[in-house]
């Protein structure tokens, strides 16, 4: 195995589109050295990109929302009081994955590539509506988080490119998230169904929202039909009822030991209205 | 077999060099490259927390960190706790709980737990339990455990 630790995005790319074997990039390392432990993947390259300037800042953009680099770690989002006022849902989800010595490596780019569709911070990420960018041999451009992940294991990513940062948009007036999931513990261990709810009010209506599925279907999913179901409503009980509704009929999951296809299709209803709940009492200034 | 890398970096501020293979990870750069046996493996993939180190301050398994990512960064262990024969409070305090049977996990929760109140003097017990959930102990029930960590809180904050 060659190691590779790159100064810049472009070399990174390079290095990867020019390798004749398996490839792997290396940030938090919390999939990859698994893999490489259990000899699932073991990598002819692997580039470590957290030598790379900028790797491991939190930034803010020119429009007031925030831009969060590959190797940030999910401790270190916590950390930031002022992203976790902004993005309580996004954080929250990050914030759930592993252990408190995962918490010190593990990244938001790391989950979103290793393509699980239970990943935790995923569902967030699609609600709040963050863009990464994806750099490669032919240029850099922006793609839209639910775009990457096209089922288990699997990215839209070719050969040659890699995701260089995340953009999280402003938070704006009036805005609210929350993500929810359900396991069978506490703590340390994996979505069997997990449900974000981002959304706007004008007044007491909601003018905006995103919904999104993790651990219901093969990728993660932005549900535009339960994002429907609340939009021109207050979030009465009808319209509750519709949202999920329409997050159960975007259900398409496995049957596994940690839950049936019957139990995720009901628990994402469940969890779609308690989370519009939580991310509506936010965008009211109300603490959940 | 990969070319050795020539890797520099501290460990319980001592200045450390070591070669090793790039698929190495720290945990076994340092045992078996550095002797420091007070790192203990686990479960190898992260699940455990036996092979709990600092790396520039920030709690992480160093099954899960590879030896070359070591290079100029500070590592803590348990080895860093002691003063000479200076026990330090949570390491007191598991012997006086009797917080430990067989000790394999001893090692990464005393480093876990120090890091903890590193960042919070006070945690409340949950805050504690969901810290160390990382930390598997097969001995002890976890109670014992629990009550010598916030034993030594207690006494650490009288001390300062």
């Amino acid at each position: 195995m060659n190691y590779h630790s790159p100064s810049s995005f472009e070399e990174a790319s390079a290095i990867a589109a020019g390798a004749s074997g398996t490839t792997r990039f290396l940030a938090g390392g919390t999939d990859v050295l698994v893999q490489l432990r259990a000899d699932i993947v073991t990598p002819d390259d692997l580039i470590d990109i957290k030598h790379i300037p900028g790797v491991k800042e939190i930034s803010r953009t020119e429009d007031g929302g925030w831009r969060i680099g590959v190797a940030v770690a999910g401790a270190e989002m916590t950390e930031c009081a002022d992203l976790c006022a902004d993005w309580p849902g996004l954080v929250e989800g990050m914030d759930l994955i592993g252990s408190t010595q995962v918490q010190g490596r593990a990244t938001l780019v790391g989950n979103l590539c290793n393509g699980s569709p239970a990943a935790d911070s995923v569902p967030g990420m699609i609600a709040a509506g963050c863009t990464v960018t994806v750099t490669g041999p032919e240029g850099s451009r922006e793609v839209a988080v639910e775009d990457i992940p096209t089922g288990p294991g699997k990215t839209a990513l070719a050969k040659g490119q890699l995701i260089t940062g995340v953009t999280i948009p402003a938070r704006g007036e009036n805005g609210g998230d929350a993500y929810l999931r359900f396991i069978p513990r506490t703590e340390m261990d994996i979505a069997v169904v997990g449900c974000a709810v981002n959304l706007r009010l004008d007044g007491d209506t909601v003018s905006e929202a995103r919904v999104s599925l993790g651990a219901v279907a093969p990728k993660a999913l932005l549900v535009e039909e339960a994002a429907k179901a609340i939009i021109g409503t207050t979030l009465d009980d009808a319209a509750l009822d519709a949202l999920a509704a329409a997050a159960s009929a975007a259900c398409n999951p496995i049957d596994d030991k940690r839950g049936t296809i019957e139990f995720r299709t009901h628990v994402a209803g469940v969890l779609a209205k308690r989370a519009a709940k939580i991310a509506y009492a936010r965008a009211k200034g109300e603490s959940a | 077999m990969s070319k050795r890398i020539h890797v520099s970096t501290k460990v319980n501020g001592d200045e450390a060099d070591f070669l090793c293979d790039p698929r190495e990870t720290l945990l076994d750069c340092l045992r078996d490259h550095l002797g420091v046996m007070g790192v203990k493996e686990g479960c190898g993939t992260g699940d455990c927390g036996a092979c709990s180190v600092t790396m520039d301050g920030r709690l992480v398994c160093s099954c899960l960190v590879l030896g070359v990512e070591a290079e100029g960064k500070e590592i803590g262990t348990v080895e860093g706790m002691a003063d000479g024969e200076v026990l330090h409070p949570l390491q007191r305090k598991f012997i006086e709980h009797a917080a430990l049977q067989c000790g394999i996990c001893t090692p990464g929760i005393l480093v876990a737990a120090k890091n903890l109140l590193e960042r919070n003097p006070d945690p409340t017990e949950t805050e504690l339990r969901y810290w160390l959930a990382g930390n598997l102990c097969r001995c002890t029930g976890y109670d014992k455990i629990i009550r010598a960590v916030m034993d030594a809180a207690a006494e650490m904050r009288e001390a300062s």
